[in-house]
């Protein structure tokens, strides 16, 4: 078992809700995809190749602001780690092989210090990522950009006059630059206005997903904006986009709160407590009701509803309570029934601690 | 109107798809836009957060399926991946393809980007000193390609130019 407590936050320090806007934005991520000139992609690489990738990377990156960081090679660590690690948004699915039974590349490995890291041997060579509190693309931009220069300035990226940088998909080819902004709306889904917005996103060239990214659906509200191309704009164009159509969800969810408020203030407030007291007092949860429910909580704690309660303590529940960290918690592996005990358990004593 | 596939009920839905360059659209009723993967109001509202890209149309796959089979035989000479794995994957084997590609690859990065050309930061591999001869022809060429592209022949006369001294 690995020991993330060794990490400050486990490797998040985005839990703590500093951020700006951090009652409606959960965190900003963002990642650059790169490949190093001379090597196969990943994919097509055979072991030797990509262990001699890691290598460098891990050289390079000891001149970078990420030295000193931890590095763990997926290929030796056993399924639940990686699914932890997973759950704390460290990895991706891919990475850590954790799509039926297959096992993860030789060489797969993330690189993490602080909010920054590099997923190696992912489907590109090098995925530089970071994953900042509220929305802060900007400074997160710039954290990334000081990284890649670096790396670019030791590793021989492979990048193409025309094309820019390359990549193994050619969605990412060009920039290699994903931005995401991870964003709760209950609001606008109360109010109904979600699908108008979620439409008008796809049509200025934004796309959203999950809580997990890539293919996975939305539960609990939490919706992830991110750009949808990456090729044919720059980094700064690509960013202010982003920002602009974000900032403008933000204040379109902060006008459907206050319409709530005005005008269904009895029923909002019932169903926040409601969630509260279900989430405080239930012996067992499923994940999906979880969310649901402290998607109602988090909401009264952004309105001020439930005095003494953080948005830092909601941010844990929402990370603690997926099924491989309760597993690790419990110390072994938990089937269905047992899995909803241990995460009411889980809640009800959290909430008994910081609860307000 | 009625139905473009059973031509029986009347259409509520307007699919367009792209297909080889041009735009088609099908006006379809509710149960055959199902049929062919497209979720209608009724579907979407049961999960009216699901994912809503997917729902607008499912069964993309990845990209490599936008290329067409025409060039299925197309190897790349540095790491012998074929533009049909390509099609099959939905990813490329080395950076090499993307010149090894080069067609295909520029027409698809349009259609995904709506442009193929970076405009982002420019990046210099370490060690390479100043661009090459070679590499500097290259960069010239696309240069005067895209000038071309865009009739600004007086830089392309340029550009012309200075391709000539190098070669």
């Amino acid at each position: 078992m690995i020991d993330l407590t060794l990490l400050p936050d486990g490797g998040m320090h985005w839990l703590d809700a500093s951020g700006p806007k951090g009652h409606i934005v959960l965190s900003t991520r963002i990642r650059l995809a790169r490949n190093i000139h001379g090597f196969a992609f990943s994919q097509r690489a055979g072991d030797e190749d990509r262990l001699a990738v890691l290598e460098r990377v891990q050289q390079a990156a000891a001149a970078t602001p990420i030295a000193g960081g931890v590095t763990f090679r997926m290929d030796q660590l056993e399924r639940l780690d990686r699914q932890v690690l997973h759950e704390r948004h460290l990895v991706s699915k891919e990475l850590a092989a954790l799509e039926g039974e297959s096992r993860p590349r030789v060489g797969a490995a993330l690189v993490l210090q602080g909010p920054t890291g590099v997923m190696v041997n992912e489907e590109d060579h090098l995925r530089i990522q970071g994953m900042w509190s509220g929305f802060a693309l900007e400074e997160a931009y710039a954290q990334l950009e000081a990284i890649d220069a670096e790396l670019g300035r030791r590793l021989p990226f492979a990048f193409h006059p025309e094309f820019g940088y390359l990549t193994s998909c050619p969605t990412n080819a060009g920039t290699g630059l994903r931005a995401s902004v991870l964003i709760h709306l209950p609001g606008l889904v109360l109010t109904k206005e979600i699908r108008k917005v979620l439409e008008g996103l796809t049509q200025v060239g934004l796309t959203f997903r999950g809580l997990y990214g890539e293919g996975s659906d939305v539960v609990g509200n939490f919706f992830q904006l991110s750009n949808q191309t990456t090729l044919g704009k720059s980094e700064d164009e690509l960013l202010d986009h982003l920002g602009k159509i974000v900032r403008q969800v933000i204040e379109y969810e902060e006008q459907s709160r206050d319409v709530l408020l005005r005008t269904a203030a009895g029923t909002v407030e019932d169903k926040v407590w409601r969630a509260y007291g279900l989430l405080k007092y239930a012996r067992s949860l499923s994940f999906e009701e979880t969310m649901n429910l402290l998607s109602g909580v988090r909401l009264g704690a952004g309105l001020n509803l439930i005095p003494g309660l953080s948005v830092y303590t909601l941010n844990k529940l929402l990370i603690y309570t997926q099924p491989a960290h309760l597993a690790a918690l419990e110390g072994r592996s938990l089937g269905d029934p047992e899995l909803q005990l241990a995460r009411a358990n889980y809640v009800r004593r959290l909430l008994e601690t910081e609860g307000g | 109107m009625l139905c473009d596939n059973c031509k029986e009920r009347d259409a509520i839905i307007n699919l367009t798809q792209v297909e080889h360059d041009s735009k088609v659209t099908l006006h379809l009723c509710e149960q055959c836009a199902q049929q062919k993967g497209v979720e209608t109001g009724g579907a979407v509202l049961k999960s009216p957060l699901g994912n809503f890209l997917g729902a607008v149309v499912k069964g993309g796959g990845t990209a490599g399926a936008l290329v067409p089979a025409s060039g299925d035989a197309l190897r790349c000479p540095a790491c012998g991946s074929t533009l049909r794995d390509f099609r099959d994957s939905g990813r490329l084997g080395c950076d090499r393809c993307y010149v090894s590609f080069d067609t295909h690859l520029r027409d698809l990065l349009r259609r995904l980007h709506g442009s193929s050309q970076h405009v982002g930061e420019r990046y210099a591999a370490p060690d390479a000193g100043a661009p090459d001869a070679d590499g500097q022809l290259v960069e010239l060429k696309e240069q005067l390609r895209r000038a071309v592209e865009n009739e600004n022949f007086e830089l392309a006369a340029d550009l012309r130019d200075r391709i000539r001294v190098l070669e």
